[in-house]
């Protein structure tokens, strides 16, 4: 009478057809499964950020070595960091700075930095009774045990699993407490943000695995960064090198800035 | 249950159920990811752009200049000492031209004395060494040499110097031990010093049998140390021994 019984089992929408198209919908997205998941992983990582991929801050643990023999006191590293990290020009603000000491005959201990040392020293210094003088670069040094960050009342500055004390400048409310607490002097307020601020070890650029600023432009490579626990690493080579001392030791903030050659009157 | 219970347990309930929703919105999402602070604090420090390219950047381009200045004197002076900054440079070469101090002012930061500066690094007076001239006019940035080549191996070597006036070893020349090429002066990195290769070397003063003076200290050498050369005990620049 009509052709729709015949044709039924050939269209499209008959009962049998269709619950074998779902099987086989089903089957091809089984086997696609992995292929996707794939996708929305790699998708995920790259909107995580480039660095995440190759660096691995587990992996490292960051410290400084200075060899105190080395320093000419020329101020480069204290002006490539204000450079590099922004650091207001007035010189009130460092996030590192060189001193001179001058030990005189009569027991005097005289320590100078003019301007951190950038515009050099004045060499007016009289050069009758001394007994020994030097330059001694100084910067945050990283504690493992820092006091700074046992007083941040909102946990604003804080260490990485890389070893670097860093400050979270968006949620740091300016209350000063970490200022105090630094018996390094390493830290200061921002005029303009009001916020605290410190060396970072230029985070930004070891995570590129590049060196600090400082570290880059002494020229007499008086500064060395790297791993304190990796044994090839030119930081532990000088440390094994070197008879090593740090700031303050007695304060027990077990810093990880590793002065050789460094006179028993600095502090 | 006393009807003041009741009461007591829903002002609980609003009060605990109102902190929840306080601590949601008011805790930084991922503060306490990784520790007492907020983990994305450390994306933030990280994604500063850099301001110094690091000299490995100048050195994908400019590797004539780098073959010069790595074997001379200013090696280990990066290129962004004297340059400045130039991460902008690296992003664009032709907008951004790194500056080059040619006035007087710049090299004495680091080469005018200062008693303070470590001995034997080269310092000049900037008031009475040529005034008026700028350095370039006579060294080359990238090979600095000394116009007129030093006399004396204290002019660089002045802490060996110092010890060894001090010590047994006063009167004798530093070319008793070592041979230096006229090179050395030069270039020093090119031409390095000759040292003292075997106990015979210090046998030919402090052997029993020497011909020298009466007054040195003498030692058997058949069986003072036999096993080790000299200079693993003795520091020749400053001997000990009497």
């Amino acid at each position: 009478m009509s052709t729709e019984p015949n044709r039924a089992p050939d269209g499209p929408g008959s009962p049998e057809e269709v619950s074998q198209d779902r099987r086989d919908f089903l089957k091809q997205c089984m086997a696609a499964a992995p292929l996707l998941l794939t996708c929305v992983c790699v998708a995920e990582a790259a909107a995580a950020g480039a660095t995440d991929e190759s660096y691995k801050p587990e992996e490292h643990y960051y410290g400084m070595g200075i060899d105190v023999n080395k320093c000419i006191g020329c101020g480069r590293c204290a002006d490539a960091c204000k450079t590099e990290n922004n650091v207001p020009r007035e010189p009130f603000y460092f996030r590192t700075w060189v001193e001179r000491y001058v030990l005189t005959t009569e027991g005097e201990t005289v320590v100078t930095s003019p301007n951190g040392g950038i515009d050099g020293f004045p060499s007016s210094i009289s050069e009758k009774g001394i007994l020994r003088t030097f330059f001694v670069p100084k910067l945050c040094n990283h504690c493992a045990n820092p006091p700074c960050v046992q007083v941040c009342p909102v946990g604003a500055t804080f260490i990485t699993r890389d070893g670097v004390v860093l400050v979270d400048k968006d949620y740091c409310i300016g209350c000063r407490y970490c200022i105090q607490a630094c018996p390094y002097g390493a830290r200061f307020l921002h005029p303009v943000t009001h916020t605290a601020e410190k060396c970072t070890f230029c985070y930004h650029r070891v995570v590129q695995g590049k060196v600090p600023a400082c570290v880059e432009v002494c020229p007499t490579g008086a500064r060395i960064f790297g791993d304190v626990r990796t044994r090839s690493s030119p930081l532990a080579r000088f440390t094994r090198f070197n008879e090593i001392q740090v700031l303050k030791p007695q304060l027990n903030t077990e810093p990880k800035v590793y002065y050789a050659n460094l006179d028993g009157e600095v502090r | 249950m006393p009807q003041q219970l009741n009461r007591l347990a829903i002002v609980f309930v609003i009060l605990i159920g109102s902190l929840i929703g306080a601590r949601h919105y008011l805790v930084p999402k991922t503060f306490g990811a990784l520790g007492h602070y907020r983990a994305a604090a450390i994306e933030a420090n990280a994604a500063k752009p850099l301001v110094y390219a690091g000299h490995e950047a100048c050195e994908m381009c400019h590797s004539d200049v780098v073959k010069t200045h790595d074997n001379a004197h200013h090696k280990s002076v990066a290129c962004e000492v004297c340059h400045g900054a130039q991460a902008a440079h690296v992003e664009s070469p032709t907008d951004h031209k790194p500056p080059a101090p040619r006035q007087r002012a710049f090299c004495p930061l680091c080469h005018a004395y200062d008693a303070s500066r470590p001995t034997g690094f080269p310092q000049i007076d900037p008031v009475s060494h040529n005034p008026g001239r700028p350095c370039i006019s006579c060294h080359n940035p990238h090979a600095p040499v000394p116009p007129h080549t030093p006399q004396e191996c204290s002019a660089c070597h002045g802490e060996i110097a110092r010890t060894k006036a001090l010590s047994q070893h006063a009167g004798l020349p530093c070319t008793t031990c070592h041979k230096v090429e006229e090179k050395h002066k030069i270039s020093p990195p090119l031409s390095t010093p000759s040292k003292p290769q075997n106990r015979e070397f210090c046998g030919q003063c402090h052997g029993k049998e020497a011909k020298a003076a009466a007054e040195i200290a003498r030692v058997d050498m058949s069986t003072h140390g036999e096993r080790y050369v000299c200079w693993q005990c003795h520091y020749a620049h400053s001997p000990e021994a009497k």
